[in-house]
């Protein structure tokens, strides 16, 4: 009978296209644009062609090579831009963390503070490698994010064990007001990073399951649904408690990150407007308690509004730096179209200009122009994920997806927002550009996991089982 | 659970859309303001990023560039005789700022200028360093070391004008300062500019006394009185007798206004009146002119008003005032006050037939590739005083050097008008007087230098001789560099 079952198939196999050529042809430009941009900012600063010129080109070029033969191998529906965009990104960032390596401002303001001046380049370099290390091990491991769902609380605890640790005595460290890092074997982490993933799981396995429940068993007051507090309790602790640890830990960005991704996924979870207006109305709590209690908070909103005032004399107490100005200058000083790489002074901004000001650094050197594309391409990454959570046909792959899409998409207006000073700054780092290793490891492990769904949303249905009725009635013969 | 997802994008949509606005505001709306924010360390790294162009004086470079080792700062201004040509320059320096020519020609200097855009855009292209322009003055070196070593280790000033153009020959203001020593961002410069801060420093070195200090004018301010009696045709000769009794009492008061010595000033002519410097003559002018004929005057010679050289120089006053106090600043020695160069721009309009021409300093911008970008043509100031007047004035001033109180500024050949001065100060005149000397010089085709020379706080003799004794001498040799350059 095998032979007539074959014939008879009527649904071809052949699914939508896979575009895995597409993403390769995409991988090519995001190596080549990174090494001209390495090789203008050399020939800006000395005249000559860098000589780690060929390392770097060969380097990136093989990371983005294997990210690209294990996506083919592993998730070959994957979505085709989210891998040459984040490719693009880092290779961009690491660029200019090289480019601010060469500043001798920079190094002279380091020996100063730490009495010696260590190129970070090399180590992001190090830190990308590791990067992409995870995201094939995440595809390797994940065959199917689904999995994931198992580990709803397992999760819980996680997030909440990793944003406890830089207040563990002896491993936590300060730097800079801020207590959002731990000292492991010498080497930094930002355990709020990793947070974001594993809570964004937590969040996305709970509410899969309590979806309904808070949605429909609620008691319509003022016109609100409120739900019942046993089916929002564990979710609400996790929040909170994340949010007070993030508020002990003076990490503001961190805060509105989760509390932006908390809202967001409730809200697809329900599909209740009434969340939206909750999660307002506790933002403004939360808000105005934190703005009251936490001093620190003061001093960026004044610094926000003030920009300039540091310059003032006398200078406000308050005043404590002038980073937010330099940047301003740094961004005008750029204007439209910018000094060219390695000819503008961005690292006038400090010992922070390569970290939570980078994008000034493109600002200044790339000019309006440039400051767009960068930001177009976080919005087409966000954009790849939230059509991801889209085309998901599981409501946990749909809410994990949309939730870190989110989340990112906060991530780059909080950073990007603060540095221009649209908002209060708080700290954060944009994603794949800033030099920081938890930062560029947790990213690529986020793009990983969407590009894990996007391969399962896109995969073509299995082909369905052969009928037997229909064979029967085939087979029948008088 | 599409929905919610699609708002969600839209959302970020929103998110992005404002970092968009947000950064076109700040890359574009507010580029400039920015990128010229007076904080903006960018303005000064490219300032001192290429060579800066030069001052030149005599088609020489009185300013120069070195480069040094800074981070920021490529290179560094340098001044030759810096001490000399301060008040001229002004200082450009990598921490402090610039002032004077070096400031209000900055454009020109560090090839910022619209008008360098070409150039620019051309050595871009052709990959040489960007360079400025200079900025060619009218000074005249010869005459400028005369004021300055003239001024020696004594506060003073000095501004000589050639008053056919206006042009400014000389200008020097003592005790000095060299520009070079605050040029640079080492805590050498720093300290050389605490050492020069008014408040560490009594004898204020950076001020330019030439151009922004007013000094009470004493009697060369009764050029002015005697300009303001013959236009008024209170006077038909400058050898006709004047109204003037001896002693005389100052209006709406009991005070008699004294003479130094007995000179003869009952009812002198204007001619021996400025000879000896008479006080009664010209304060009783003054008086029965009036406070607004005086004023007038006084403003049509370039006083009450800012001058730009287009370094500013203050105002020099001659205010409203009652009787007494307007006969007495008919002498010099009341509230109104004077600039040395406003002094010299008096001698100047009498020398040139009555003519004021505006005064300046710099002549010529010129481009990196040599070629003139702007040129500066002389402009009239005003005629405060007619021709006629002019001539009287002339004979009189002449007198006064022949045998009168300026013999000092005698030189052989050559017909030298000046006047004396010596102004009072402090409470009840208790501190030593300033000596005051205008003078011009005239050779065959008319004047080309006049000159006023004031020194603080001399210790000599307190009669009216000190202007003649010791401001003289300077004014002589300055007129004397001038003439000889002149051949």
């Amino acid at each position: 009978m095998s032979s007539s079952t074959t014939t008879t198939t009527t649904i071809s196999t052949v699914g939508p296209p896979s575009r895995r050529n597409t993403e390769l042809a995409l991988l090519v430009f995001a190596v080549i644009i990174p090494v001209f941009a390495y090789a203008n900012v050399g020939l800006a600063l000395s005249d000559e062609l860098p000589s780690g010129l060929l390392n770097y080109g060969l380097g990136l070029g093989f990371m983005a090579a294997v990210g690209h033969i294990i996506v083919r191998k592993f998730a070959p529906y994957a979505d085709p831009l989210l891998l040459p965009l984040a490719t693009l990104l880092n290779g961009l960032g690491l660029v200019l963390i090289w480019r601010l390596d060469q500043s001798k401002r920079l190094a002279r303001t380091a020996v100063a503070q730490n009495g010696e001046f260590i190129a970070s380049a090399p180590r992001q370099l190090m830190y990308s490698a590791i990067g992409i290390a995870l995201f094939v091990a995440v595809l390797l491991m994940l065959k199917d994010h689904r999995r994931l769902q198992r580990y709803t609380y397992i999760s819980m605890a996680g997030a909440l064990v990793l944003l406890l640790l830089p207040l563990v005595p002896g491993l936590g460290m300060n730097v800079f007001g801020a207590k959002i890092w731990i000292r492991v074997a010498g080497f930094s982490i930002q355990p709020g990073e990793f947070a974001k993933i594993v809570i964004a799981i937590f969040f996305a396995g709970y509410l899969m399951v309590k979806r309904d429940a808070l949605a429909l068993a609620s008691r319509r007051f003022m016109g609100l649904y409120l739900p019942r507090g046993r089916d929002l309790g564990p979710i609400l602790v996790v929040w909170a408690m994340s949010i007070l640890i993030l508020v002990f830990e003076t990490d503001l960005g961190t805060s509105l990150l989760f509390f932006g991704m908390f809202v967001v996924m409730l809200y697809v979870a329900t599909e209740r407007t009434s969340w939206i207006v909750f999660g307002l109305l506790m933002a403004a709590g939360g808000a105005a308690v934190v703005g009251s209690v936490e001093p620190h908070v003061n001093v960026r909103v004044m610094a926000w509004l003030h920009p300039f005032a540091v310059y003032d004399d006398p200078r406000p107490s308050w005043a404590e730096t002038d980073q937010i100005a330099q940047a301003m200058m740094a961004f005008g000083s750029g204007g439209t179209m910018g000094t060219g790489l390695g000819q503008g002074n961005s690292d006038l901004i400090g010992f922070a200009a390569n970290s939570d000001f980078i994008l000034a650094t493109v600002g200044e050197e790339l000019g309006l122009g440039g400051t767009m594309a960068i930001l177009l391409i976080y919005a087409l990454i966000v954009e790849r994920g939230v059509r991801t959570a889209l085309a998901a046909r599981d409501p946990f792959g749909k809410l994990l997806a949309v939730g870190m899409s989110a989340a990112f998409a906060i991530q780059v207006f909080v950073v990007a927002g603060g540095v221009m000073g649209l908002i209060p700054l708080t700290g954060m780092t944009m994603p794949f550009m800033a030099n920081g290793g938890s930062s560029v490891i947790a990213n690529w492990a986020l793009i990983a996991v969407l590009i894990r769904i996007s391969d399962t949303a896109r995969r073509p249905a299995p082909a369905p089982a052969p009928n037997p009725d229909a064979e029967m009635t085939q087979v029948v013969r008088p | 659970m599409n929905k919610p997802v699609r708002r969600i994008a839209i959302f970020c949509g929103l998110l992005v859309f404002a970092l968009l606005l947000r950064d076109n505001w700040l890359q574009f709306v507010q580029a400039d303001e920015l990128k010229d924010h007076e904080h903006n360390r960018r303005v000064l790294i490219a300032r001192y990023s290429q060579p800066r162009g030069n001052i030149i004086v005599d088609g020489r470079a009185i300013t120069g560039s070195v480069e040094t080792d800074s981070t920021d700062f490529k290179y560094k201004r340098t001044y030759k005789n810096g001490e000399m040509w301060a008040p001229v320059t002004g200082y450009a320096s990598q921490v402090y700022g610039s002032n004077q020519i070096e400031n209000l020609e900055d454009k020109i200097l560090t090839g910022d200028d619209d008008r360098l855009f070409f150039n620019r855009t051309v050595d871009m292209f052709t990959g040489k360093e960007r360079k400025g322009g200079d900025v060619i003055t009218t000074l005249n070196p010869k005459a400028q070391e005369a004021a300055f070593k003239g001024l020696g280790d004594k506060r003073g000033a000095v501004a000589a004008i050639d008053p056919r153009t206006g042009k400014i020959l000389a200008l020097a203001s003592t005790p000095s300062y060299d520009p070079s020593t605050i040029a640079g961002g080492t805590d050498k410069d720093e300290d050389a500019w605490k050492a020069l801060d008014k408040k560490n420093n009594p004898d204020d070195p950076m001020l330019n006394r030439a151009l922004r200090q007013t000094y009470p004018p004493g009697s060369t301010f009764k050029v002015v009185t005697a300009a303001a009696a013959l236009e008024d045709g209170k006077y038909g000769s400058v050898d006709e007798p004047t109204d003037s009794p001896l002693p005389w009492t100052l209006p709406d008061t009991r005070v008699q206004l004294k003479n130094e010595g007995s000179i003869p000033c009952k009812n002198a002519s204007l001619r021996v009146a400025l000879q000896w410097s008479c006080n009664t003559v010209f304060g009783k002018i003054s008086a029965d002119l009036g406070n607004k004929k005086m004023q007038e005057q006084a403003e049509k010679f370039g006083f009450n008003e800012e001058v730009f050289t287009p370094v500013r120089a203050d105002a020099s006053i001659y205010p409203k005032d009652n009787r007494p106090q307007n006969a007495m600043a008919g002498i010099g020695q009341a509230s109104n006050r004077a600039t040395p160069l406003q002094m010299a721009m008096v001698a100047a309009a009498i020398a040139n037939d009555g003519e004021l021409m505006e005064p300046y300093m710099v002549d010529k911008l010129r481009a990196p590739n040599l070629s003139i970008i702007e040129q500066h043509e002389p402009k009239p100031m005003g005629e405060p005083i007619s021709s006629d007047t002019a001539h009287k004035l002339q004979d009189i001033m002449e007198t006064v050097v022949e045998k009168g109180t300026g013999q000092n500024a005698r030189i052989p050949g050559v017909t030298v008008g000046g006047k004396t001065g010596t102004a009072q100060h402090g409470v009840a005149n208790s501190k030593n007087p300033y000596a005051w000397f205008i003078s011009y010089a005239k050779g065959d085709n008319g004047s080309p230098v006049a000159v006023a020379v004031v020194i603080e706080g001399s210790d000599t003799t307190r009669d009216d001789i000190a202007g003649g004794k010791l401001a003289a001498p300077i004014a002589r040799s300055v007129m004397k560099a001038v003439l000889d350059s002149e051949k």
